[in-house]
């Protein structure tokens, strides 16, 4: 592998549509992404067809399933506690499918607020809310939201009374955190799916509250 | 000790939450990455994804992106397991790139 060459990867951020590739400056790791994907494909390891759904599947994954879950907990006592003891089975009988990796909640309450993290890697409840975005994967979050929670949360503009406790909640490959936010006030009168529509992804992660 | 992936609670710069797009080539190394994982193939580990990032060493670790780590510890790990061989691999990504030279070339002589 010729391995070396620094290009400057941002442009590959980017773009707002899908580029040609063969219009875009390209790097090794690029080419090793489409190198190793034909091998596995000729091997037999899985299909063309299997790897074209999977991309179609991460793309349709975002922190709606999430919020769909976090509504029915709001309106559902007993979904709630089944939510709290369970995630995935919760999130199954929604028809959610949330993977094979367990996913416990944590709660918000008036007197606490949780946040979660990895700080060794990127662990996420992807299945729930869709790809980590780029600063859960940054040095700066990993290494600082253990250590000082609330100045980190008010670089997300979340600044909290300092009554409410916060509570970290660190990611591993076996067990991924999901934020159950509470429901905001004055919202009585809302159906699951207007509730849905208030749960953002950084609520989900607790860097954020809903704020209405 | 500490290993150079273990950053909790030490210090660093300011969180940029800039939003950005995921590449088309970063979901690719996703979902190969999510096709080897799953229970019908366990061709490797989450785990094993981590220690091959892990692998990789400090200065990698800094100077590679995301998903340019996880291609990297992904291709390891099937050089490593006998799936895919070394040469083949550096012959195939060779074929891409004068294909993808090729196919730009093409498209630049075609004209806007």
């Amino acid at each position: 592998m010729s391995g070396d060459h620094d290009h400057d990867h941002d442009h590959a951020h980017s773009h707002p549509h899908r580029p040609d590739i063969e219009d875009s400056d390209f790097d090794d790791y690029q080419l090793m992404a489409e190198a190793v994907g034909e091998l596995l494909i000729e091997k037999g390891i899985f299909a063309a067809e299997d790897l074209r759904r999977t991309i179609e599947a991460i793309d349709a994954i975002g922190p709606a399933q999430g919020a769909r879950v976090v509504a029915r907990a709001w309106v559902d006592p007993g979904f709630r506690a089944r939510m709290l003891a369970d995630v995935n089975a919760a999130a199954a009988e929604i028809g959610i499918d949330a993977g094979p990796i367990p996913i416990r909640a944590v709660a918000n309450t008036p007197g606490l607020h949780n946040v979660i993290v990895c700080t060794l890697c990127s662990c996420y409840p992807r299945l729930l809310i869709g790809l980590p975005p780029d600063w859960y994967k940054s040095r700066a979050y990993r290494s600082r939201v253990v250590r000082e929670p609330r100045v980190v949360l008010a670089e997300f503009g979340t600044v909290l009374p300092e009554d409410v406790a916060v509570q970290v909640h660190d990611s591993t490959a076996d067990l991924r955190y999901l934020v159950l936010p509470m429901r905001p006030r004055g919202t009585e009168g809302m159906d699951e799916e207007a509730l849905a529509r208030l749960v953002a992804r950084d609520c989900m992660i607790g860097v954020a509250v809903i704020d209405r | 000790m500490r290993r150079h992936h273990d950053m909790g609670g030490l210090p660093a710069g300011p969180v940029d939450s800039t939003p950005h797009d995921v590449a088309p080539w970063e979901k690719r190394v996703d979902a190969i990455l999510r096709l080897l994982i799953d229970s019908k193939r366990r061709v490797m580990t989450v785990d094993e994804l981590r220690r091959g990032i892990e692998d990789l060493g400090p200065d990698a670790y800094d100077r590679l992106d995301y998903y340019q780590r996880w291609i990297s510890s992904i291709s390891n790990i099937l050089i490593e397991r006998g799936v895919i061989g070394m040469d083949d691999l550096g012959r195939r990504m060779a074929e891409v790139e004068a294909r993808w030279l090729e196919a730009g070339r093409k498209r630049r002589e075609a004209g806007p």
